[in-house]
């Protein structure tokens, strides 16, 4: 599924990868500097890596030697941020809508009708994205994503704004995703409980080094 | 009421303004973009520039209007002679002075507005598909809109209330030039003008009480729109 090998360098930084994920859902785990976020940043084409490639489904992402580089919007990949950013000047139902509208007809997965009522935001969706809680944030952008029927999904940190109570009450709907909708997932975050209750398979990132887990 | 000169004053502050307005829309929010996200060369000395019509008396850009635009200038000459526009002792002219002298407003506002947006939201957007200009379209510029809104209005404000540069450039001709703080001016100067000033003076007053009041109300509203209270 996603093959990495690549180094990118900021300032003092720098990360270096060099993975393959194929689990339907792979845990990152790290402490916050660590390059997690910097990690899906590349992996969605926000960041330019200075040396090598990334490859995902056998669509070559980027390739430093062969001068490759797609740009996010035709990555098909989607990114699901801390809090959310939804587009504040729209409301539930048109920030759903952004990137199903984005791609063509023939591509998309899944509608907005299913989407709205696996994840349970029927009665948000004339509200405008300001007017919701963090967990409806969430969750809104969760769908936001999926409706955009990416061949990844990258999770950063989505629920570390969230109180645990929230938290518990949000991870099922990742579990539910993954059977339903059947798109890989890489999940970041610095939460040991989040991963295992996701995943066997994770990931421990520290100072911009990936390795195997240790546990 | 008001007589026929007072009115042709009126008038033709309301026009010079809303074209002065029309004209700084467009450099206006490229520019304000421009200083906000981009890094060129000699960026500070473009800003430098850009804002200097702010702190010089007005006078200083109407001068070097009229020796540019003016019908003996090299600008003048060559806008005449290709496309037949004059802008020396016209009311176009008077449009090209206010702009000048409030474009730097439009840009300080458009600008601000750009730094206002959280980037993440236009990431967010090209993770999502949308290619940099539909980004741009759907994110940035309806996030914009609340400061350009202002920008337009100072931008019309402060052409009701040019006067120098207009003067220097354009003179003080009625129903050509003669907009209302020029109107006021000619009236102090009258024997008989203070009732004529007086009453213009309460126009330009509620003009420019109303003018803030509105970017006042839009503001409020705007941040509602966009939320910032909950953040």
């Amino acid at each position: 599924m996603l093959d990495l090998d690549f180094e990118f360098n900021r300032d003092t930084f720098c990360l270096q990868v060099c993975a393959k994920f194929d689990a339907p859902i792979t845990g990152i785990l790290g402490a916050s500097g660590s390059g997690k976020s910097t990690l899906l940043a590349v992996i969605s084409g926000l960041l330019k890596p200075q040396f090598g490639f990334a490859r995902l489904n056998n669509q070559t992402l980027f390739d430093t030697k062969a001068n490759i580089f797609i740009p996010p919007h035709k990555r098909r990949v989607g990114l699901v941020f801390q809090d959310g950013q939804l587009l504040p000047h729209l409301s539930v139902h048109n920030n759903l809508l952004y990137g199903y509208h984005n791609i063509a007809p023939e591509q998309r997965q899944f509608e907005l009708k299913e989407i709205v009522k696996l994840l349970e935001i029927e009665n948000l969706l004339e509200r405008k994205a300001n007017a919701l809680s963090g967990g409806e944030k969430q969750r809104v952008a969760l769908g936001r994503a999926i409706l955009y029927s990416p061949s990844l999904l990258l999770l950063d940190e989505p629920l570390s704004s969230l109180d645990e109570r929230l938290k518990n009450q949000i991870l099922p709907f990742f579990l539910r995703i993954k059977t339903e909708c059947k798109i890989p997932m890489i999940y970041v975050t610095h939460s040991p409980s989040e991963i295992e209750f996701l995943t066997d398979t994770h990931l421990i990132m520290s100072e911009g080094r990936l390795g195997a887990s240790t546990s | 009421m008001l007589t026929a000169p007072e009115w042709q004053a009126l008038a033709l502050s309301a026009q010079v303004g809303l074209w002065a307005t029309l004209a700084c829309l467009l450099p206006g929010i490229s520019c304000g973009w421009l200083l906000a996200r981009k890094d060129f060369f000699a960026k500070p000395a473009f800003e430098a520039i850009l804002f200097m019509p702010m702190v010089l008396p007005p006078t200083v850009p109407g001068y070097l209007l009229l020796v540019t635009f003016g019908s003996q200038g090299f600008a003048g000459q060559w806008l005449k002679n290709h496309f037949n526009i004059e802008f020396a002792f016209n009311w176009k002219g008077a449009v090209l002075a206010s702009a000048i002298v409030a474009f730097p407003l439009m840009v300080q506002a458009a600008k601000l507005s750009v730094q206002m947006i959280d980037r993440r939201l236009e990431q967010a957007a090209s993770t999502l598909g949308a290619s940099p200009i539909k980004v741009w379209f759907t994110v940035t510029l309806p996030l914009m809109s609340p400061g350009i809104l202002v920008g337009l209005i100072m931008v019309f404000s402060r052409s009701l209330g040019e006067f120098g540069a207009t003067i220097t450039f354009v003179g003080n001709i009625a129903g050509e030039t003669r907009t209302l703080p020029l109107a006021i001016y000619s009236a102090t100067h009258q024997i008989d003008g203070d009732a004529i000033a007086m009453r213009l003076i309460f126009i330009s007053l509620g003009f420019a009480f109303f003018a803030l009041l509105l970017s006042n109300i839009l503001s409020r509203r705007a941040e509602k729109w966009l939320g910032a209270h909950r953040a």
